[in-house]
């Protein structure tokens, strides 16, 4: 008999086919909840709920909240600003602080690779990457597993394509491994500084040029353009970043006619794609967003205990 | 008092020889060399017998390149216990690197290391002074008068010499003082902050990455400039397949390189990393089973004259963090025995040959005494137990630090017997009871 069997989830490595198709499975008997007048059920009552972050985020701390919210958990929000981070606390100290106010879930977003592995061994609450590094960001890849799901009835044998800074993001490489373990195929596209050494070890195709790589794909993903990181050593300017590795209308065509086009956000509406494409038909931007609370519900619930038969409410 | 080390087989690196013999010491050294049977001590004698049957007694040890951490950071380390360490892992003496707090670049640096070790009082101590003042490629420090203090030799190790001409002038003006220049290779700007080898693991833990290049630009340049001074340059911790190649193809030009490895670069490789193992964090980094099987190539052709442990001791206070944030750097001291042996067990080289790299080679390109095992010469030898097993563990460690990745690991081969100047300064109580 399958369970769902996990206290932590720290990457898609981890989650098996059959984890992923719970989770997808459990976001879609969520999604009603959202729609209701009183967004609010008794699952988690009395469960607590910590939100940790490291690093800026407005849609994935935002996302995590209202899911533990609707599932009626309390919650408690950290940032690294009010974290005693600032003043110098170690990682490994505040996790044992918090632990000894013995939450169930914490949810960490952190800008150092493997930071939540580190939490983990230190606490019994489960841990929920919110994004490590340039590692994993699960809950997104999860999300997105779950809009392409809904949107195209099925993810095994789907082309898809992802666009941009492929080597620096937690996002790409949490949603390569969920899709190719789902079965679908996947390129990898941008500028050669962008995509990581051996990138083929990580079951993809490598096409540099946008418009060649995304002909023939059911899904588009654009990743994006982190600002910051543009130093001159990566890539010379936005300018030239949005002329030829952006993604417009005119290089859509060689894409299929139903294809969707995703993207994790915020977007630098005109360098990573056109602002009349963001908000155009193909786009799911939007729904990616809705579709977050949804997963994060069926995670906070699963990871709890749900999929281990516990008797929660 | 009259030692005699008894029943063992004795093997001399420098002949390449393993047979058995007994070895008389008095006064601190070698006074004979014999076959089994043919020592008669007068019956008035006050003598101690050291049954090594069974056991190899080999030159005592050498490790040219260790970071004892005093003076600045007794916390990870002292020159004391680092010298129990070292004598509990087979090694007689070892070569301090001086990346130190404050930094060995100045006459009274060397001085407090020296006496450090005189009060230790167990293996001997060889300071290396920095190469530039306080590290920082600017300026020569004094090589003069550091060698004159007691340094065997100069480096800027735990950082590369970045400037090409400053580096060009301290090997041209070691030459005057005979003192060996020891390079750390390393092209900063590439190594681009990273913290694991540039490879499939870096690629899937999201970990920015080193590549092989970041080191083997230095190399070839260190080669060129050995090459354009006609003085030698000791490249330390070779860590790459490439690296390897072009010190080999170095050597057959006929220019002056020697090389040096770590007992980590031919027993693991990258993946140790996988679960964000911060105590398989060090530079050079663990690299791909290519470099493995280079660095043994390397060993086993001589390229690679010299193991080394770049022991680097660090506290749970470095250690215990997010990998990218933890200290570079493991111990080695008590594990460097066993990892070459197995080398041995595997046939990449001989016993004589692996004794060689982890003493002789080192006393040769430092131009120290020990690793020969001579009539006359300072009795300092290592009574080696091939057959002995184990379990690696954390609490098992005479270093004052246990970041190691061999913590678990089973091994085979330990030194039983460690003597400096005719001294027992490291026995393992354990074993071989009864033989006194």
């Amino acid at each position: 008999m399958y369970r769902f069997d996990h206290k932590d989830l720290l990457g898609m490595d981890q989650l098996s086919v059959s984890d992923i198709n719970m989770i997808l499975d459990t976001a879609d008997a969520f999604m009603e909840i959202s729609s209701r007048d009183i967004k609010k059920v008794p699952t988690l009552r009395g469960k607590s709920v910590i939100n940790f972050f490291y690093e800026p985020s407005t849609r994935t701390k935002a996302s995590f909240e209202v899911a533990a919210k609707r599932l009626s958990a309390d919650t408690i929000s950290l940032s690294a600003t009010e974290s005693s981070m600032v003043k110098g606390e170690t990682l490994i100290d505040t996790a044992r602080n918090l632990q000894a106010m013995n939450p169930d879930i914490i949810i960490l977003r952190h800008p150092s690779s493997g930071a939540p592995h580190l939490l983990a061994r230190y606490v019994d609450a489960g841990v929920i990457n919110a994004g490590d590094g340039m590692h994993e960001h699960p809950s997104q890849a999860l999300l997105d597993l779950f809009t392409i799901r809904k949107k195209k009835g099925r993810i095994k044998g789907l082309r898809v394509v992802i666009i941009g800074d492929i080597a620096h993001s937690r996002v790409a490489r949490s949603d390569i491994i969920g899709l190719r373990k789902m079965g679908a195929e996947v390129t990898i596209s941008g500028p050669p500084t962008m995509i990581p050494v051996d990138a083929e070890s990580l079951g993809v195709k490598v096409v540099f040029d946008p418009a060649k790589a995304l002909k023939g794909k059911d899904v588009i993903m654009i990743l994006r353009i982190q600002l910051e990181r543009q130093s001159g050593v990566l890539f010379p300017s936005v300018r030239e970043y949005s002329i030829v590795f952006g993604l417009n209308k005119e290089i859509l065509k060689g894409a299929k006619k139903d294809v969707i086009i995703m993207h994790p956000g915020p977007i630098n509406r005109g360098v990573e794609i056109t602002g009349d494409l963001a908000d155009g038909p193909f786009s799911v931007i939007l729904d990616q967003v809705r579709n977050g609370v949804a997963i994060r519900m069926a995670l906070l619930y699963l990871l709890i205990g749900g999929g281990r038969g516990d008797n929660l409410d | 008092m009259i030692t005699w080390i008894k029943g063992g087989e004795v093997v001399d690196p420098r002949l390449g020889t393993k047979k058995p013999q007994d070895i008389v010491i008095q006064k601190g050294r070698i006074e004979k060399i014999l076959p089994p049977g043919n020592f008669n001590p007068t019956s008035d004698a006050d003598l101690n017998i050291i049954d090594a049957s069974g056991m190899v007694v080999t030159p005592g040890l050498i490790d040219m390149h260790v970071h004892f951490r005093e003076p600045g950071e007794e916390y990870k380390e002292t020159i004391a216990t680092g010298s129990q360490a070292a004598a509990a892992g087979g090694f007689t003496a070892v070569a301090c690197m001086p990346n130190t707090h404050p930094i060995n670049d100045s006459r009274s640096v060397t001085e407090f290391i020296l006496e450090r070790a005189r009060k230790a009082n167990l293996v001997r101590v060889y300071p290396v002074a920095a190469i530039s003042k306080g590290l920082k490629s600017e300026v020569l420090t004094e090589f003069g008068d550091l060698k004159q203090a007691g340094a065997v030799a100069v480096s800027d190790d735990g950082r590369p010499v970045t400037n090409s001409e400053l580096m060009r002038r301290a090997i041209e003006y070691a030459r005057f003082f005979h003192l060996p220049v020891i390079s750390h290779c390393e092209d900063l700007d590439l190594s681009n902050k990273g913290v694991i080898h540039e490879g499939t693991i870096s690629t899937r833990l999201g970990l920015q990455g080193i590549p092989a290049a970041s080191e083997e630009i230095m190399v070839v340049r260190d080669i060129l400039l050995a090459k354009l001074t006609g003085y030698p340059v000791h490249i330390t911790h070779v860590s790459t397949e490439g690296s390897v190649r072009f010190i080999k193809r170095a050597k057959e030009e006929g220019i002056p390189v020697t090389a040096e490895t770590a007992p980590h670069y031919f027993s693991l490789d990258h993946t140790a990393v996988i679960d964000f193992d911060s105590n398989a964090k060090m530079y050079p980094p663990l690299r791909e089973p290519k470099d493995v099987e280079g660095i043994k190539r390397g060993l086993s052709q001589g390229v690679i004259d010299v193991i080394a442990t770049d022991h680097a001791p660090h506290s749970p206070l470095e250690k215990d963090v997010e990998f990218d944030k933890a200290a570079f750097g493991i111990i080695g001291l008590e594990t460097a025995l066993p990892l070459t042996l197995a080398l041995v067990k595997e046939g990449v080289m001989d016993l004589p040959t692996a004794i060689a790299r982890l003493s002789y080679n080192s006393a040769s390109i430092l131009k120290i005494k020990g690793g020969i095992i001579e009539e006359g010469k300072e009795a300092d030898l290592t009574i080696i137990d091939l057959n002995n097993e184990y379990l690696v563990e954390k609490e098992s460690f005479k270093s004052k630090s246990h970041n190691s990745p061999f913590i678990g690991s089973r091994m085979k081969g330990k030194a039983i017997l460690t003597m400096v100047g005719g001294r027992i300064v490291w026995e393992c109580d354990e074993l071989n009871p009864g033989s006194r």
